[in-house]
């Protein structure tokens, strides 16, 4: 099988006037379809910038990148916007929804921008598919200013969904969410995950790690350890342990 | 698309305060040029009315020449024209259908015990056809009257309210002037200013050579109103009188002629031309205003562009092209600057009627005016709006999503 996601000896420096910053350099990477991914490290390790790159929002200053085969570095502005459209999904840690619009419209924003166009009554009918898969069917009509955090989470997930695409990039995804929220997104992740969905995540918490397939840790711009998880959480048990903490708590 | 003038209206909506402050430079703009060009067109169309009140296709010749300016005192003073000039232009020049020779004085004529100064024109019976006169009561004098130099005249309505009272019928009065009885014979129509500024109203009309026998004693006329048959007759009827003017007066060629020839066409070309140096003062301020507002619209629209940065972060990561995002922006800039538009022609529609009532300013509302302000109002949108929406069509999507 080939990989979804293929980095090659991948380097990105930025030039910050004289100075110049070498925020990854040289990673090679192999994503498969079906894996779930996360990336972790402290901030400044380059995990972020490496994350701009699997989303098509910049291009390596060196090396490849091929996103289901195709070479990202030869790509222009518009090609590289129609590629996030139509494959790539992403989840931001501030949600990133814009106010004062409807759920639904929120969830229709990236087939706004789909080529060929889609008629509004497909929109309408994919947007609201999206938002039964995260649970969120009957606050359609809601504004993100009437949504809980999770729940605002969740649209952004609905959102990235709509378009079917093969990799769901998530930037920090539980940053804002308190923790059993987070368990919650989390257990989205790996339902939409075991329908088949590749994920990609960046977190620099543990706890939230544990719930991908693999962990892969950078430093300093380098990959420093690339495992399978052992041990991996399921949202399932691990909201049963947080309402078993909650009772003893009541209880003491 | 009906999704981009969604997200458009809602953007406007959103800070309708804004946006309307936004437009009100449009606004002015745009019911500037309207009341500007409905007072250019108004004052047009009243002039054509006073021209067309003159009568139709009109030849005036006057004597003495005023090609050189003021130095020989103005047209019809040196008196060159003649009863055998009136004679040879009635039998000589073709397409003409009526001729009349003209003489004026102002002499004070008086009825009952009432009295007024009045300006007497001197005319043959053609100068109510060719002149458009028409008759309130009575009736023109005829070709008998002329060669008789009888003691009848036809009163303007102005003259005859003065002596007899408003809407007194002063036909089969006797008035007095110069000590001579005159039987009015007609009551003449009211026809109003003229396109100078003097009342055609305040006239007496008699036949010509009652006035020059027994009035003013002159016996030469100051000017001939002609009438020809159609305007395309006109250039060789004016040409044709010109070469028999010459001939009657001996002019050889190259030598300055003594008299001058005045077309209806000159005329009111000449009375628009002082309008249109108004319409264009009203329009340069208009235009002014327009930039401004233009301007205005850039302002906000930049100051949209750096709030909703964010908002095109996040279009801009979902797989919106540049070219998407400059066209929303740009829909936004445009929808601003056409509702400006809209409400400015609004405005341009209550404000020309009331400067017609308080400044007595007449205005016309052409339709072309309100489709041109219209669509001046979309270029501005478009011009003024395509700076700010390139800036944000050109944003980077991960500043534009990292942006507080």
């Amino acid at each position: 099988m080939d990989p979804i996601i293929k980095l090659e000896n991948f380097r990105r420096t930025y030039r910050n006037g004289s100075l110049e910053v070498q925020a990854v350099r040289g990673v090679s990477l192999n994503i498969f379809p079906g894996e779930f991914v996360a990336i972790m490290g402290a901030s400044g390790s380059g995990k972020s910038t490496m994350m701009n790159t699997i989303g098509c929002l910049d291009r390596p200053t060196e090396g490849l990148y091929l996103l289901d085969g195709v070479d990202i570095g030869k790509l222009n502005r518009d090609e590289l916007a129609d590629l996030r459209n139509r494959k790539l999904g992403f989840v931001f840690q501030g949600f990133n929804l814009l106010s004062r619009t409807s759920a639904l419209e929120n969830v229709e924003l990236p087939m706004l921008y789909s080529r060929p166009p889609i008629s509004a009554g497909e929109q309408r009918a994919r947007a609201m598919k999206a938002l039964e898969m995260v649970g969120l069917a009957q606050r359609a009509d809601h504004k993100p200013n009437q949504l809980s955090g999770g729940q605002q989470q969740r649209v952004a997930i609905a959102r990235a969904l709509v378009n079917q695409p093969r990799v769901l990039l998530a930037d920090e995804p539980t940053g804002n969410l308190d923790s059993r929220t987070s368990v919650e997104v989390m257990g989205v992740f790996q339902s939409l995950n075991d329908q088949g969905i590749t994920v990609v995540m960046v977190t620099h918490e543990l706890d939230i790690a544990s719930f991908s397939k693999r962990k892969v840790v950078m430093r300093d711009g380098l990959v420093r350890s690339d495992d399978q998880v052992v041990d991996r959480s399921f949202s399932a048990d691990a909201l049963a342990r947080l309402d078993a903490e909650q009772k003893a708590v009541h209880l003491a | 698309m009906l999704a981009i003038i969604r997200t458009a209206l809602r953007a406007i909506r959103r800070n309708i305060l804004r946006s309307f402050l936004t437009m009100l430079g449009i606004i002015v703009g745009i019911s500037a040029v309207i009341v500007g060009v409905s007072m250019g067109a108004g004052a047009r169309a009243e002039v054509e009315k006073q021209i067309a009140s003159m009568g139709n296709n009109l030849v005036i010749i006057f004597s003495g020449n005023m090609s050189r300016g003021g130095v020989r005192g103005g047209f019809g003073m040196s008196g060159t024209l003649t009863e055998r000039d009136y004679e040879s232009l009635r039998r000589d020049v073709p397409g003409v259908t009526g001729v009349s020779p003209e003489v004026r004085t102002t002499v004070q004529v008086a009825a009952g015990n009432q009295n007024t100064s009045v300006s007497v024109t001197g005319v043959s019976a053609d100068y109510i056809d060719i002149r458009a006169f028409k008759f309130q009561a009575g009736e023109n004098f005829t070709q008998l009257d002329v060669q008789t130099a009888n003691k009848v005249c036809l009163i303007g309505k102005t003259t005859a309210a003065t002596l007899f009272g408003e809407g007194v019928n002063p036909v089969g009065e006797v008035i007095r002037m110069k000590n001579v009885p005159f039987t009015i014979l007609g009551w003449l129509a009211s026809k109003g200013a003229n396109a100078f500024g003097s009342d055609q109203d305040d006239v007496i009309l008699m036949p010509y050579t009652s006035a020059m026998k027994r009035l003013s004693g002159d016996t030469k006329f100051r000017s001939f109103s002609l009438q020809v048959a159609s305007p395309e007759v006109l250039p060789d009827a004016t040409n044709e009188i010109a070469s028999v003017l010459r001939q009657m007066h001996q002019i050889t060629d190259g030598k300055e002629e003594d008299f001058s020839i005045r077309t209806q066409q000159e005329m009111s070309e000449f009375a628009t031309a002082s309008n249109r140096v108004m319409t264009i003062l009203i329009s340069a301020f208009a235009g002014i205003s327009l930039v401004v507002g233009g301007i205005g619209i850039m302002n906000i629209m930049l100051v949209s562009v750096t709030e909703r940065t964010r908002e095109i972060g996040i279009r801009l990561a979902v797989g919106a092209r540049a070219r998407d995002v400059l066209r929303q922006f740009l829909l936004e800039a445009v929808l601003l600057s056409a509702v400006g538009g809209l409400l400015g022609i609004a405005c341009g529609y209550w404000l020309a009627p009331l400067l017609t009532k308080f400044a007595g300013f007449p205005t016309l509302i052409s339709q072309s005016s309100v489709i041109l302000a219209f669509t001046v109002s979309a270029i501005i949108g478009v011009v003024f709006g395509f700076f700010p929406a390139l800036k944000a069509a050109n944003l980077d999507p991960i500043e534009a999503l990292r942006y507080e």
